[in-house]
Protein backbone atom coordinates (compact mmCIF):
# COMPACT_ATOMS: atom_id res chain seq x y z
CA UNK A 1 0.00 0.00 0.00
CA UNK A 2 1.01 3.38 -0.89
CA UNK A 3 1.67 6.46 1.85
CA UNK A 4 -1.13 8.57 1.66
CA UNK A 5 0.01 11.70 1.79
CA UNK A 6 -2.27 14.75 0.96
CA UNK A 7 -2.22 14.96 -2.57
CA UNK A 8 -2.40 11.40 -2.83
CA UNK A 9 -5.54 11.56 -0.57
CA UNK A 10 -6.81 14.18 -2.84
CA UNK A 11 -6.22 12.47 -6.21
CA UNK A 12 -8.04 9.02 -4.94
CA UNK A 13 -11.03 11.09 -3.68
CA UNK A 14 -11.72 12.51 -7.14
CA UNK A 15 -10.44 8.98 -8.41
CA UNK A 16 -13.30 7.32 -6.88
CA UNK A 17 -16.00 10.44 -7.44
CA UNK A 18 -15.22 10.52 -11.37
CA UNK A 19 -14.70 7.10 -11.95
CA UNK A 20 -16.89 5.14 -8.76
CA UNK A 21 -16.70 1.54 -8.75
CA UNK A 22 -19.77 -0.58 -9.31
CA UNK A 23 -22.19 3.02 -9.15
CA UNK A 24 -24.95 1.33 -11.33
CA UNK A 25 -28.06 -0.67 -10.84
CA UNK A 26 -27.01 -4.57 -11.60
CA UNK A 27 -28.21 -6.32 -14.14
CA UNK A 28 -30.22 -8.76 -11.76
CA UNK A 29 -31.21 -6.45 -9.00
CA UNK A 30 -33.50 -9.03 -7.25
CA UNK A 31 -30.47 -11.67 -6.52
CA UNK A 32 -29.07 -8.62 -4.01
CA UNK A 33 -29.99 -7.23 -0.92
CA UNK A 34 -30.90 -4.19 -1.38
CA UNK A 35 -31.11 -0.71 0.83
CA UNK A 36 -32.12 2.84 0.12
CA UNK A 37 -29.51 5.51 1.30
CA UNK A 38 -30.58 8.82 2.14
CA UNK A 39 -29.44 11.46 4.77
CA UNK A 40 -31.60 14.24 6.52
CA UNK A 41 -28.46 16.60 6.29
CA UNK A 42 -27.11 16.06 2.22
CA UNK A 43 -29.23 15.38 -0.39
CA UNK A 44 -27.41 12.05 -1.04
CA UNK A 45 -29.81 9.43 -2.33
CA UNK A 46 -28.66 6.17 -2.96
CA UNK A 47 -29.61 2.41 -3.37
CA UNK A 48 -27.37 -0.09 -2.68
CA UNK A 49 -27.27 -3.57 -3.33
CA UNK A 50 -25.16 -6.43 -1.87
CA UNK A 51 -24.72 -9.75 -2.51
CA UNK A 52 -23.44 -12.45 -0.13
CA UNK A 53 -23.28 -15.80 -0.32
CA UNK A 54 -21.58 -18.22 2.27
CA UNK A 55 -20.40 -15.47 4.55
CA UNK A 56 -18.48 -13.70 1.74
CA UNK A 57 -19.51 -10.44 0.13
CA UNK A 58 -19.49 -11.79 -3.77
CA UNK A 59 -20.44 -8.13 -5.29
CA UNK A 60 -21.61 -4.96 -4.55
CA UNK A 61 -23.28 -1.69 -5.98
CA UNK A 62 -24.69 1.32 -5.70
CA UNK A 63 -26.81 3.69 -7.76
CA UNK A 64 -28.37 7.41 -7.29
CA UNK A 65 -26.91 10.66 -6.92
CA UNK A 66 -24.64 12.03 -4.05
CA UNK A 67 -21.46 14.39 -2.96
CA UNK A 68 -17.85 13.83 -3.39
CA UNK A 69 -17.08 11.98 0.18
CA UNK A 70 -20.54 9.94 0.07
CA UNK A 71 -20.12 8.63 -3.47
CA UNK A 72 -16.13 8.31 -3.16
CA UNK A 73 -16.55 6.83 0.23
CA UNK A 74 -19.25 4.12 -0.95
CA UNK A 75 -16.77 3.22 -4.09
CA UNK A 76 -13.80 2.95 -1.81
CA UNK A 77 -15.64 0.34 0.31
CA UNK A 78 -17.18 -1.62 -2.64
CA UNK A 79 -13.87 -2.26 -4.07
CA UNK A 80 -12.42 -3.45 -1.25
CA UNK A 81 -15.05 -5.64 0.29
CA UNK A 82 -15.12 -7.77 -2.79
CA UNK A 83 -14.59 -11.42 -1.94
CA UNK A 84 -14.22 -10.75 1.65
CA UNK A 85 -15.62 -12.70 4.57
CA UNK A 86 -18.31 -10.76 6.10
CA UNK A 87 -16.69 -10.69 9.47
CA UNK A 88 -13.62 -8.97 7.91
CA UNK A 89 -16.20 -6.68 6.72
CA UNK A 90 -17.30 -6.13 9.66
CA UNK A 91 -14.00 -5.41 11.29
CA UNK A 92 -13.04 -2.63 8.84
CA UNK A 93 -15.87 -0.78 8.88
CA UNK A 94 -16.08 -0.55 12.92
CA UNK A 95 -12.07 0.23 12.63
CA UNK A 96 -13.45 3.02 9.71
CA UNK A 97 -15.75 4.30 12.29
CA UNK A 98 -13.24 4.80 14.87
CA UNK A 99 -10.84 6.94 12.64
CA UNK A 100 -13.80 9.07 11.77
CA UNK A 101 -14.48 9.91 15.31
CA UNK A 102 -10.82 10.46 15.83
CA UNK A 103 -9.80 7.52 18.09
CA UNK A 104 -7.05 5.19 17.49
CA UNK A 105 -7.69 2.81 14.43
CA UNK A 106 -5.51 0.25 13.09
CA UNK A 107 -4.22 1.70 9.82
CA UNK A 108 -3.30 -1.47 8.01
CA UNK A 109 -6.99 -2.49 7.92
CA UNK A 110 -8.21 0.38 6.34
CA UNK A 111 -6.13 0.80 2.67
CA UNK A 112 -7.34 3.44 0.61
CA UNK A 113 -10.47 4.07 2.83
CA UNK A 114 -7.55 6.00 5.17
CA UNK A 115 -8.43 8.99 2.41
CA UNK A 116 -11.05 10.15 4.36
CA UNK A 117 -8.55 10.64 7.70
CA UNK A 118 -9.70 14.34 7.37
CA UNK A 119 -13.43 14.04 7.41
CA UNK A 120 -13.59 14.91 10.75
CA UNK A 121 -12.31 18.92 9.60
CA UNK A 122 -16.09 19.23 8.23
CA UNK A 123 -17.72 17.49 11.24
CA UNK A 124 -21.49 18.06 9.15
CA UNK A 125 -20.09 15.87 6.18
CA UNK A 126 -19.50 12.65 8.44
CA UNK A 127 -22.57 11.36 7.60
CA UNK A 128 -21.69 11.38 3.88
CA UNK A 129 -18.80 9.86 4.94
CA UNK A 130 -20.45 6.45 6.60
CA UNK A 131 -23.71 6.77 4.46
CA UNK A 132 -22.47 3.54 2.51
CA UNK A 133 -20.04 1.95 4.92
CA UNK A 134 -23.64 2.01 7.42
CA UNK A 135 -25.70 0.44 4.25
CA UNK A 136 -23.39 -2.32 4.03
CA UNK A 137 -23.03 -2.92 7.59
CA UNK A 138 -26.96 -3.07 8.09
CA UNK A 139 -27.62 -5.57 5.39
CA UNK A 140 -24.55 -8.15 6.21
CA UNK A 141 -26.64 -7.49 9.86
CA UNK A 142 -29.88 -8.44 7.81
CA UNK A 143 -27.98 -11.34 6.09
CA UNK A 144 -26.76 -13.02 9.43
CA UNK A 145 -29.64 -12.53 11.04
CA UNK A 146 -31.50 -14.20 8.08
CA UNK A 147 -29.03 -17.20 8.42
CA UNK A 148 -29.53 -17.92 12.03
CA UNK B 1 -28.40 57.41 6.68
CA UNK B 2 -27.78 53.70 6.85
CA UNK B 3 -25.29 52.93 8.63
CA UNK B 4 -24.94 49.32 8.39
CA UNK B 5 -21.70 48.96 10.69
CA UNK B 6 -23.14 51.12 13.47
CA UNK B 7 -26.35 48.17 13.01
CA UNK B 8 -23.59 45.02 13.35
CA UNK B 9 -22.77 46.51 16.92
CA UNK B 10 -26.55 45.93 18.18
CA UNK B 11 -26.15 42.24 17.36
CA UNK B 12 -23.96 40.67 19.95
CA UNK B 13 -23.56 37.76 18.11
CA UNK B 14 -20.74 39.83 15.71
CA UNK B 15 -18.76 39.74 18.37
CA UNK B 16 -18.85 35.85 19.75
CA UNK B 17 -18.25 34.54 15.69
CA UNK B 18 -15.93 34.79 13.29
CA UNK B 19 -18.74 33.44 10.76
CA UNK B 20 -19.70 35.44 7.53
CA UNK B 21 -23.41 34.66 8.06
CA UNK B 22 -25.30 34.46 4.60
CA UNK B 23 -27.78 32.11 5.83
CA UNK B 24 -30.17 34.60 6.18
CA UNK B 25 -33.19 33.29 4.08
CA UNK B 26 -32.98 29.92 7.04
CA UNK B 27 -33.10 32.56 10.31
CA UNK B 28 -31.23 35.52 11.16
CA UNK B 29 -29.18 37.16 13.99
CA UNK B 30 -30.69 38.44 16.77
CA UNK B 31 -30.03 41.98 18.55
CA UNK B 32 -29.42 43.16 21.70
CA UNK B 33 -32.60 44.71 21.85
CA UNK B 34 -34.75 41.34 21.55
CA UNK B 35 -32.03 39.64 23.47
CA UNK B 36 -33.37 42.31 26.17
CA UNK B 37 -36.99 41.60 26.02
CA UNK B 38 -37.09 37.88 26.63
CA UNK B 39 -34.83 38.76 29.41
CA UNK B 40 -37.22 41.08 30.98
CA UNK B 41 -40.18 38.50 30.57
CA UNK B 42 -37.85 35.68 31.94
CA UNK B 43 -36.70 37.68 34.99
CA UNK B 44 -38.79 40.66 35.48
CA UNK B 45 -42.65 39.77 34.57
CA UNK B 46 -42.91 36.60 34.28
CA UNK B 47 -46.67 35.44 34.26
CA UNK B 48 -49.21 33.67 31.75
CA UNK B 49 -51.46 35.13 29.78
CA UNK B 50 -55.20 35.63 29.50
CA UNK B 51 -56.00 34.00 32.76
CA UNK B 52 -54.54 36.49 35.84
CA UNK B 53 -55.76 39.00 37.89
CA UNK B 54 -52.58 40.53 39.37
CA UNK B 55 -50.21 43.43 38.12
CA UNK B 56 -47.81 41.27 36.17
CA UNK B 57 -50.33 39.05 34.63
CA UNK B 58 -51.62 42.20 33.18
CA UNK B 59 -48.58 43.52 32.14
CA UNK B 60 -47.92 40.44 29.98
CA UNK B 61 -51.78 40.42 28.80
CA UNK B 62 -50.51 44.24 27.56
CA UNK B 63 -47.58 43.30 25.74
CA UNK B 64 -49.58 40.64 24.12
CA UNK B 65 -51.34 43.33 22.90
CA UNK B 66 -49.48 45.87 22.16
CA UNK B 67 -47.37 42.96 19.74
CA UNK B 68 -50.71 42.06 18.20
CA UNK B 69 -51.31 46.13 17.49
CA UNK B 70 -47.91 46.34 15.84
CA UNK B 71 -47.79 43.23 13.70
CA UNK B 72 -51.18 44.65 12.51
CA UNK B 73 -49.70 47.97 11.49
CA UNK B 74 -46.54 46.11 10.35
CA UNK B 75 -48.50 44.05 7.46
CA UNK B 76 -51.67 46.79 6.86
CA UNK B 77 -54.06 44.51 8.91
CA UNK B 78 -57.54 46.22 9.53
CA UNK B 79 -57.60 44.41 12.48
CA UNK B 80 -55.66 43.01 15.43
CA UNK B 81 -57.84 40.47 16.33
CA UNK B 82 -56.72 38.97 12.66
CA UNK B 83 -53.12 38.38 13.73
CA UNK B 84 -52.82 34.78 15.63
CA UNK B 85 -49.77 33.97 17.44
CA UNK B 86 -48.68 30.56 15.98
CA UNK B 87 -45.13 28.87 16.12
CA UNK B 88 -43.75 29.91 12.96
CA UNK B 89 -45.18 29.52 9.57
CA UNK B 90 -45.55 25.77 9.49
CA UNK B 91 -47.98 26.01 11.93
CA UNK B 92 -49.67 28.91 10.36
CA UNK B 93 -50.05 27.31 7.06
CA UNK B 94 -51.11 24.25 8.66
CA UNK B 95 -53.88 26.07 10.65
CA UNK B 96 -55.09 27.31 7.26
CA UNK B 97 -54.83 23.78 5.48
CA UNK B 98 -56.58 22.13 8.02
CA UNK B 99 -59.38 24.22 10.02
CA UNK B 100 -60.16 25.90 6.89
CA UNK B 101 -60.28 22.54 4.87
CA UNK B 102 -61.86 20.49 6.72
CA UNK B 103 -64.92 22.83 6.85
CA UNK B 104 -64.75 24.45 3.10
CA UNK B 105 -62.75 21.81 0.94
CA UNK B 106 -64.88 18.70 -0.29
CA UNK B 107 -64.96 15.84 -2.82
CA UNK B 108 -63.71 17.43 -6.00
CA UNK B 109 -62.79 20.64 -5.05
CA UNK B 110 -59.07 22.04 -6.38
CA UNK B 111 -56.59 23.23 -4.49
CA UNK B 112 -54.06 25.45 -6.35
CA UNK B 113 -50.16 25.44 -5.34
CA UNK B 114 -46.78 26.59 -7.77
CA UNK B 115 -43.91 24.39 -7.84
CA UNK B 116 -41.89 26.52 -6.12
CA UNK B 117 -43.58 26.55 -2.31
CA UNK B 118 -41.62 25.37 0.12
CA UNK B 119 -43.45 22.00 1.91
CA UNK B 120 -44.94 23.73 4.40
CA UNK B 121 -47.20 25.41 1.46
CA UNK B 122 -47.18 22.07 -0.44
CA UNK B 123 -47.67 19.07 1.91
CA UNK B 124 -50.52 20.44 4.51
CA UNK B 125 -52.33 20.55 1.27
CA UNK B 126 -51.24 17.18 -0.42
CA UNK B 127 -52.63 15.91 3.18
CA UNK B 128 -55.93 17.57 3.92
CA UNK B 129 -56.56 16.83 0.03
CA UNK B 130 -56.30 13.29 0.48
CA UNK B 131 -58.32 13.78 3.51
CA UNK B 132 -61.25 15.30 2.03
CA UNK B 133 -60.60 13.58 -1.42
CA UNK B 134 -59.94 17.08 -3.40
CA UNK B 135 -57.46 17.62 -6.06
CA UNK B 136 -53.92 19.27 -5.72
CA UNK B 137 -53.14 21.24 -9.01
CA UNK B 138 -49.32 22.22 -9.57
CA UNK B 139 -48.48 24.94 -11.35
CA UNK B 140 -45.30 25.47 -13.66
CA UNK B 141 -42.94 28.73 -13.10
CA UNK B 142 -42.76 31.15 -16.27
CA UNK B 143 -39.40 30.91 -17.87
CA UNK B 144 -37.97 33.55 -15.99
CA UNK B 145 -39.15 31.85 -12.89
CA UNK B 146 -42.22 34.25 -11.86
CA UNK B 147 -45.80 32.66 -10.56
CA UNK B 148 -47.50 35.23 -12.94
CA UNK B 149 -51.52 36.12 -12.94
CA UNK B 150 -51.95 34.89 -16.83
CA UNK B 151 -50.58 31.57 -15.31
CA UNK B 152 -52.32 31.84 -12.27
CA UNK B 153 -55.96 32.19 -14.46
CA UNK B 154 -54.79 29.67 -16.89
CA UNK B 155 -54.85 27.45 -13.85
CA UNK B 156 -58.15 28.31 -12.36
CA UNK B 157 -61.31 26.27 -12.89
CA UNK B 158 -64.91 26.98 -11.02
CA UNK B 159 -63.76 23.83 -8.77
CA UNK B 160 -60.88 26.03 -7.64
CA UNK B 161 -61.49 26.78 -4.34
CA UNK B 162 -58.01 27.91 -2.53
CA UNK B 163 -54.89 29.10 -4.51
CA UNK B 164 -51.70 28.99 -1.71
CA UNK B 165 -48.57 30.89 -2.90
CA UNK B 166 -45.35 31.79 -1.75
CA UNK B 167 -44.76 35.73 -1.77
CA UNK B 168 -40.97 34.94 -2.62
CA UNK B 169 -39.47 31.92 -3.18
CA UNK B 170 -37.06 31.13 -0.77
CA UNK B 171 -34.85 29.41 -3.32
CA UNK B 172 -34.94 31.71 -6.29
CA UNK B 173 -35.82 35.17 -4.43
CA UNK B 174 -38.43 36.61 -7.59
CA UNK B 175 -41.14 38.67 -5.87
CA UNK B 176 -44.68 37.70 -7.22
CA UNK B 177 -47.45 39.86 -7.84
CA UNK B 178 -49.40 39.04 -5.58
CA UNK B 179 -52.07 41.79 -5.88
CA UNK B 180 -52.88 40.88 -9.48
CA UNK B 181 -52.71 37.24 -8.66
CA UNK B 182 -55.28 38.12 -5.24
CA UNK B 183 -57.40 39.87 -8.17
CA UNK B 184 -57.75 37.42 -10.63
CA UNK B 185 -58.05 34.37 -7.51
CA UNK B 186 -60.66 36.65 -6.11
CA UNK B 187 -62.34 37.09 -9.88
CA UNK B 188 -62.87 32.95 -9.70
CA UNK B 189 -64.52 32.89 -6.42
CA UNK B 190 -61.63 31.36 -5.12
CA UNK B 191 -59.17 32.53 -1.75
CA UNK B 192 -55.80 33.30 -1.65
CA UNK B 193 -53.19 32.41 0.65
CA UNK B 194 -49.81 33.48 0.97
CA UNK B 195 -46.53 31.96 2.49
CA UNK B 196 -44.74 35.47 3.88
CA UNK B 197 -42.06 33.85 5.08
CA UNK B 198 -39.08 35.16 2.66
CA UNK B 199 -41.40 38.55 1.96
CA UNK B 200 -42.33 39.69 5.52
CA UNK B 201 -38.72 40.64 6.93
CA UNK B 202 -37.53 42.05 3.51
CA UNK B 203 -40.27 44.22 1.52
CA UNK B 204 -43.65 46.08 2.49
CA UNK B 205 -46.66 44.28 2.92
CA UNK B 206 -50.16 45.51 3.11
CA UNK B 207 -52.64 42.57 3.53
CA UNK B 208 -55.60 45.14 2.86
CA UNK B 209 -54.10 46.66 -0.43
CA UNK B 210 -53.30 43.18 -1.78
CA UNK B 211 -56.15 41.69 -0.50
CA UNK B 212 -54.56 38.81 0.84
CA UNK B 213 -57.20 36.35 2.33
CA UNK B 214 -54.85 34.62 4.89
CA UNK B 215 -50.76 35.53 5.15
CA UNK B 216 -48.14 33.05 7.15
CA UNK B 217 -44.75 34.07 8.42
CA UNK B 218 -42.51 33.43 11.01
CA UNK B 219 -40.65 35.64 13.41
CA UNK B 220 -37.54 34.07 13.70
CA UNK B 221 -36.42 34.99 10.05
CA UNK B 222 -37.02 39.19 10.82
CA UNK B 223 -34.28 38.99 14.25
CA UNK B 224 -37.38 37.79 16.33
CA UNK B 225 -36.61 33.89 18.57
CA UNK B 226 -37.66 30.97 17.13
CA UNK B 227 -41.02 29.32 18.17
CA UNK B 228 -43.05 31.98 17.28
CA UNK B 229 -44.87 32.78 14.02
CA UNK B 230 -48.34 34.73 12.67
CA UNK B 231 -51.16 33.80 10.86
CA UNK B 232 -53.25 36.49 9.31
CA UNK B 233 -56.25 35.77 8.72
CA UNK B 234 -59.56 38.00 6.98
CA UNK B 235 -62.06 38.15 10.16
CA UNK B 236 -64.92 36.92 8.23
CA UNK B 237 -62.83 33.85 7.02
CA UNK B 238 -61.34 33.29 10.59
CA UNK B 239 -64.84 33.82 12.29
CA UNK B 240 -66.66 30.86 10.81
CA UNK B 241 -63.47 28.29 10.74
CA UNK B 242 -63.25 25.66 13.49
CA UNK B 243 -60.24 25.65 16.00
CA UNK B 244 -57.32 23.79 15.29
CA UNK B 245 -55.93 22.95 18.31
CA UNK B 246 -58.33 22.60 21.54
CA UNK B 247 -57.82 23.45 25.21
CA UNK B 248 -56.95 26.00 27.57
CA UNK B 249 -57.57 29.36 26.54
CA UNK B 250 -59.87 28.95 23.95
CA UNK B 251 -62.85 27.55 25.01
CA UNK B 252 -65.73 30.01 26.73
CA UNK B 253 -67.26 27.06 28.73
CA UNK B 254 -68.27 23.36 27.87
CA UNK B 255 -70.94 20.99 29.71
CA UNK B 256 -71.09 17.07 30.27
CA UNK B 257 -72.86 16.68 27.05
CA UNK B 258 -69.50 17.90 25.23
CA UNK B 259 -70.33 21.35 24.04
CA UNK B 260 -68.41 23.44 23.95
CA UNK B 261 -68.60 27.54 23.62
CA UNK B 262 -65.22 28.46 21.84
CA UNK B 263 -63.59 32.18 22.62
CA UNK B 264 -63.48 34.54 19.57
CA UNK B 265 -60.82 35.20 17.04
CA UNK B 266 -58.14 35.36 17.59
CA UNK B 267 -58.03 33.33 21.17
CA UNK B 268 -60.24 30.59 19.52
CA UNK B 269 -57.03 29.48 17.43
CA UNK B 270 -54.27 30.02 20.67
CA UNK B 271 -55.19 26.57 22.48
CA UNK B 272 -52.58 26.26 25.23
CA UNK B 273 -49.77 28.89 26.80
CA UNK B 274 -48.13 30.51 23.86
CA UNK B 275 -44.57 31.38 23.42
CA UNK B 276 -44.51 34.72 25.70
CA UNK B 277 -41.19 35.34 25.69
CA UNK B 278 -40.74 34.68 21.69
CA UNK B 279 -43.94 37.30 21.77
CA UNK B 280 -42.11 39.75 23.80
CA UNK B 281 -38.49 39.21 21.19
CA UNK B 282 -40.77 39.79 18.15
CA UNK B 283 -42.18 43.22 19.84
CA UNK B 284 -38.77 43.90 20.04
CA UNK B 285 -37.43 42.94 16.28
CA UNK B 286 -40.38 44.89 14.63
CA UNK B 287 -39.19 47.84 16.37
CA UNK B 288 -35.86 47.41 15.79
CA UNK B 289 -36.94 46.88 11.80
CA UNK B 290 -39.51 49.92 12.07
CA UNK B 291 -37.14 52.17 13.19
CA UNK B 292 -34.57 51.41 10.21
CA UNK B 293 -37.84 51.15 7.92
CA UNK B 294 -38.31 48.12 5.82
CA UNK B 295 -37.94 49.83 2.67
CA UNK B 296 -33.70 50.96 3.49
CA UNK B 297 -33.49 47.29 4.88
CA UNK B 298 -34.71 46.51 1.41
CA UNK B 299 -32.69 49.01 -0.66
CA UNK B 300 -29.62 47.57 1.58
CA UNK B 301 -30.24 43.77 0.19
CA UNK B 302 -30.56 45.00 -3.29
CA UNK B 303 -27.99 47.34 -3.48
CA UNK B 304 -25.32 44.72 -1.84
CA UNK B 305 -27.08 41.55 -4.32
CA UNK B 306 -25.85 43.83 -7.30
CA UNK B 307 -22.53 44.59 -5.50
CA UNK B 308 -22.34 40.86 -5.12
CA UNK B 309 -23.43 40.50 -9.06
CA UNK B 310 -20.68 42.25 -10.33
CA UNK B 311 -18.03 40.60 -8.91
CA UNK B 312 -19.46 36.86 -9.35
CA UNK B 313 -20.63 37.43 -13.43
CA UNK B 314 -16.66 38.05 -13.50
CA UNK B 315 -16.02 34.63 -12.46
CA UNK B 316 -16.39 31.71 -15.54
CA UNK B 317 -17.25 28.81 -12.85
CA UNK B 318 -19.72 30.48 -10.90
CA UNK B 319 -23.40 29.77 -12.43
CA UNK B 320 -26.15 32.34 -11.14
CA UNK B 321 -30.10 31.01 -11.81
CA UNK B 322 -31.68 34.25 -10.28
CA UNK B 323 -29.23 37.24 -11.56
CA UNK B 324 -32.56 39.72 -11.70
CA UNK B 325 -34.14 38.76 -8.32
CA UNK B 326 -34.60 41.90 -6.59
CA UNK B 327 -34.17 40.06 -3.40
CA UNK B 328 -30.98 39.50 -1.32
CA UNK B 329 -30.86 35.80 -2.21
CA UNK B 330 -28.33 34.45 -4.57
CA UNK B 331 -28.76 31.05 -6.07
CA UNK B 332 -25.68 29.34 -8.10
CA UNK B 333 -23.46 26.80 -7.97
CA UNK B 334 -19.64 26.47 -8.96
CA UNK B 335 -19.47 24.79 -12.30
CA UNK B 336 -18.95 20.97 -12.10
CA UNK B 337 -19.02 20.73 -8.34
CA UNK B 338 -22.08 18.92 -6.29
CA UNK B 339 -23.90 21.46 -4.19
CA UNK B 340 -23.00 19.65 -0.93
CA UNK B 341 -19.04 20.14 -1.55
CA UNK B 342 -19.54 23.81 -3.06
CA UNK B 343 -21.19 24.69 0.88
CA UNK B 344 -19.15 22.04 2.70
CA UNK B 345 -15.54 24.60 1.13
CA UNK B 346 -17.59 27.67 1.88
CA UNK B 347 -17.71 26.54 5.81
CA UNK B 348 -14.00 25.83 5.62
CA UNK B 349 -13.44 29.68 4.57
CA UNK B 350 -16.00 30.36 7.65
CA UNK B 351 -18.85 31.25 5.32
CA UNK B 352 -22.34 29.86 6.06
CA UNK B 353 -24.23 29.11 2.95
CA UNK B 354 -26.52 26.35 2.45
CA UNK B 355 -27.29 23.72 -0.63
CA UNK B 356 -29.41 21.30 -1.19
CA UNK B 357 -33.11 22.04 -2.18
CA UNK B 358 -34.37 24.00 0.26
CA UNK B 359 -37.07 22.73 1.36
CA UNK B 360 -38.90 23.07 -2.11
CA UNK B 361 -38.55 19.52 -3.49
CA UNK B 362 -40.49 20.06 -6.56
CA UNK B 363 -39.03 23.35 -7.89
CA UNK B 364 -35.60 20.85 -9.59
CA UNK B 365 -37.83 20.58 -12.39
CA UNK B 366 -37.77 23.98 -13.20
CA UNK B 367 -33.61 24.14 -12.61
CA UNK B 368 -32.48 20.99 -13.83
CA UNK B 369 -30.12 20.63 -11.29
CA UNK B 370 -30.34 18.27 -8.29
CA UNK B 371 -29.09 21.04 -5.63
CA UNK B 372 -28.16 24.48 -5.62
CA UNK B 373 -26.13 26.44 -2.97
CA UNK B 374 -27.60 29.84 -1.77
CA UNK B 375 -26.34 32.97 -0.35
CA UNK B 376 -28.86 35.26 1.44
CA UNK B 377 -28.37 38.52 2.62
CA UNK B 378 -30.21 40.55 5.66
CA UNK B 379 -29.71 43.84 7.16
CA UNK B 380 -26.41 43.92 8.72
CA UNK B 381 -25.09 41.99 6.10
CA UNK B 382 -21.41 44.21 4.62
CA UNK B 383 -19.90 44.73 1.40
CA UNK B 384 -16.72 43.28 3.15
CA UNK B 385 -19.03 40.08 4.16
CA UNK B 386 -19.59 39.78 0.08
CA UNK B 387 -16.10 40.53 -0.48
CA UNK B 388 -15.00 37.66 0.95
CA UNK B 389 -17.91 35.14 0.05
CA UNK B 390 -16.43 36.13 -3.61
CA UNK B 391 -13.29 35.79 -2.81
CA UNK B 392 -14.04 32.22 -1.76
CA UNK B 393 -15.82 31.66 -4.82
CA UNK B 394 -12.88 32.39 -6.77
CA UNK B 395 -11.27 29.16 -5.83
CA UNK B 396 -14.44 26.64 -5.04
CA UNK B 397 -13.83 24.70 -7.76
CA UNK B 398 -10.49 23.45 -5.36
CA UNK B 399 -13.51 22.20 -3.16
CA UNK B 400 -11.58 19.42 -1.75
CA UNK B 401 -9.32 21.63 0.01
CA UNK B 402 -12.02 21.59 2.89
CA UNK B 403 -10.30 18.50 3.92
CA UNK B 404 -6.79 19.20 3.85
Amino acid sequence: MPTFNKELMRATILAHYENPYHKETPQNPGEFMQMHLNSSGCIDDFTLYLKVVNDIVEVGYFDGFGCTISVASTSILLEMIEGMKIDDVLLIIAEYHKMLNNETFDESLLNEAIVFANTMKQPSRIRCATIGWDGVKELILQHQKKEQ
Amino acid sequence: MYDVYKIREDFPVFKNTNTIYLDNAATTYKPQSVINAVTNYLSKETANSGRGDYHDAYLVDKKLDDTRELVKDFIGAKLASEIIFTQGTTMSLNIVAFSFGHHFLHKGDEILLSIAEHASNTLPWFEIAKEVGAEVILMPLSEDGYITPEIVKEHLTPRTKIVAITHVSNVLGYVNDVKTIAEVVHANGSLIVVDGAQSVPHLKIDVQDMDIDFLAFSGHKMLAPTGIGVLYGKKALLDVMPPFLSGGGMNLSYTTDCDITFMKVPEKFEAGTLNIEAIYGLHAALTYINELGIENIAKHEYNLKQYALEKLRKLDHIIIYNEDAPTGIITFNVRGVYAQDAATYFNSKNIAVRSGQHCAKLLKHYLNELGTVRASIYLYTTKEDIDAFVEAAKTAEDFLDAYF
